[in-house]
Order: structure tokens, then sequence, then C-alpha cells
């Protein structure tokens, strides 16, 4: 990357290569430079941020008590067997 | 520990965590039943996250219970392998997301429902450009209220399980292991074993799509009403 700064247009088509964690530091460091100077983008870079979040909060879900008991006995057979193992 | 009442935010014991394991020590050096403390110990306070995970991939609750069980499984199996305690959780993310990708192709090889796969009419080519912002971002609206506060407000996080679950598979799968597991571009290329450009390509009609729907669920739940909703339809229908 260049030292010239970024456009806006340039920003946003990157934005969630940005989000993703996928740029180096260099690049990281010129959108947030230019994050913080413009409002508009600045804008968008919250909303598509807090839409990200309510998405990876979609993967968090009360484990059923079911599942905690299987893993239990799953555990315990498995321990049994190791018991048995001469 | 795995009985204890679901929490998603519970309180790491303090008083009875083992001694920490050096990295590099195998976990072979430990008595059977420290060993299964140890196991316990750090997958009680995952099994929320390991289920979310696992029903957004598989959209069953009885599929998602299989990867877990079958995750941990391995995991407990496996246990001597992992040589650093400390990357425990990423370690066995890894195993459920392999687990689910083994059964996801083994399933892939069957006929496939019309949107099981990533293709798409000709009118949905552009949906990666669809961006639900500028949508709710009208500042000449202001003084009728915020849309993007309001959508935020009132978006459900069943609304958005719904439209997750919507996407079609390969959308859907490219969408939770960057954003909700957090695997990089590469970490989904070589899981996948697809190339990197379909990788972007994926998430980019992955994300079109998402906001899309939440746009049209936001849309019929009144969100957007009366003369905002004629202000916004001419705007929608110049998006793809």
């Amino acid at each position: 990357m260049s030292g010239r700064p970024l456009t806006c247009e340039e920003v946003i088509e990157r934005l969630f290569d940005y989000l993703d964690r996928e740029l180096d530091g260099q690049q990281a460091a010129a959108i947030e430079w230019h994050l913080a100077r413009c409002q508009d983008c600045f804008t968008r870079a919250e909303f598509e941020k807090r839409l990200r979040a309510r998405v990876e909060a979609t993967g968090t879900a009360a484990a059923p008590p079911r599942l905690r008991r299987r893993i239990r006995d799953l555990l315990d057979r498995f321990d049994d067997e190791q018991d048995a193992t001469p | 520990m795995i009985l204890a009442h679901p929490t998603t935010c519970a309180p790491r014991p303090r008083s009875v965590v083992p001694p920490r394991v050096a990295p590099g020590v195998a976990m072979t050096e430990h008595q059977p039943a420290e060993r299964r403390q140890w196991f316990e110990q750090r997958l009680e306070p995952l099994m929320d996250r390991l289920y979310g995970t696992a029903l957004r991939l598989t959209r069953d609750p009885d599929d998602a219970e299989d990867i877990v069980a079958e995750a941990v499984g391995k995991a407990w199996a496996r246990l001597d392998e992992l040589r650093d305690p400390q990357r425990f959780e990423g370690w066995l993310f890894h195993i459920l997301t392999n687990a689910f990708i083994s059964e996801w192709r083994r399933r892939q090889s069957r006929p496939q429902r019309p949107m099981d796969d990533e293709s798409t009419s000709p009118d949905e080519l552009d949906i990666g450009r669809f961006t639900l912002f500028q949508q709710l971002h009208q500042p000449f609206l202001l003084w009728w209220g915020n849309l993007e506060e309001q959508f935020f407000h009132q978006l459900l996080q069943e609304d958005l399980q719904r439209a997750l679950d919507a996407l079609p598979d390969a959308f859907r799968v490219a969408i939770v292991l960057v954003e909700v597991q957090g695997y990089t571009y590469e970490e989904v290329s070589r899981l996948l074993g697809i190339p990197l450009g379909t990788v972007r390509s994926r998430l980019s009609r992955a994300r079109g799509l998402l906001q899309k729907m939440l746009w049209q669920q936001a849309r019929e739940a009144g969100v957007i009403s009366g003369p905002r909703a004629s202000a916004h339809q001419g705007k929608e229908d110049q998006q793809p």
C-alpha cells in the first residue's frame, strides 16, 4: 500500500477484510486512519461491526441437559474401557 | 461438571483449578481422575458455544447434539495429542468443525435440495452488493427516528437465526466459520478444500443475502412502515 490516504470507496471495498482481520498491520492502520476522520465510513463500519457481533452471538445456545448427560455417559464409558484394559 | 446447570457465563471455579500444566507436557502424565477433572473443567464453560456453533452449522438440534458428542468423544480420546493445554478451546472447536465438515461432505454426496448448493439465479448474482446499511441509513429521514437504531433494537436473535438458517448451505457454512468461529479465510479455504477466491465470493454473497433477508424481515415486521417504507421502496428497487 502506498502512503496515499485511502478514499471512502477503497475503505468500503476493504471494510469486511478489515473486520475479518484479514489485512496486515499497515493496511489496517490505513483503514483506521480513515475511519477516525470520516464520519460516513465510521458510521458504516460501526453498523457492520454491530451486525457482526449479533451474528457471532448466534453461536451460543444453551446446551440441552440431554447432551450433557450423553457426554458424561460417553466419558464414563471411555473410563470403564480404560479400567478394563489390562 | 457436565451435569451442572447450564449457564452461558458460568464463573470459572477457583478452588478446584488443577495445577497448570506446562506446554509440552502430555496429558498422559496425569492421573486418570485428575485428567477427567481437567477435561471437564475446560469443557463445561464451552458447552453452550459448542452447541450453539453446531446448531448454526447443522440447523438441526439432533444433528448439533450428535456432532458435539462426536467432537467431545474424539477430544477425550485424543487428549494426549494436545501438547499445549492453553490451546484446548481452539483445538476442541477445530475437532467440532472437522466433525461437521465430514458429515456435511457425506450428505453432499447425496442428491441436493435446490437451495443447498451455492447456485443462484441471474438476479442474485450481484447479491454481494446489497447492503442493509444503505437501506437504513437515510440522513434525510432522521426526523422520523434513527432507522439503524430501530433495526437493532427490534432485531431478535430468532430473526437472525432464521435468516442464517435460510442461507444456502455453502454460504451459511462460510459465514459461520468466519463470523461465529473466527477462522481466517485461509483456514476456511483449507478446511473446506476450496480456493481462497471462492471463500471470498461465498462470504460476500452470504452477507448480501443475509442482509437482504433481514431487510425483508424488518419490513414485514413493520420496523420500516408508512412514509419510510415508501421512501425506501424506491431505493430498494435500485438494489440488486
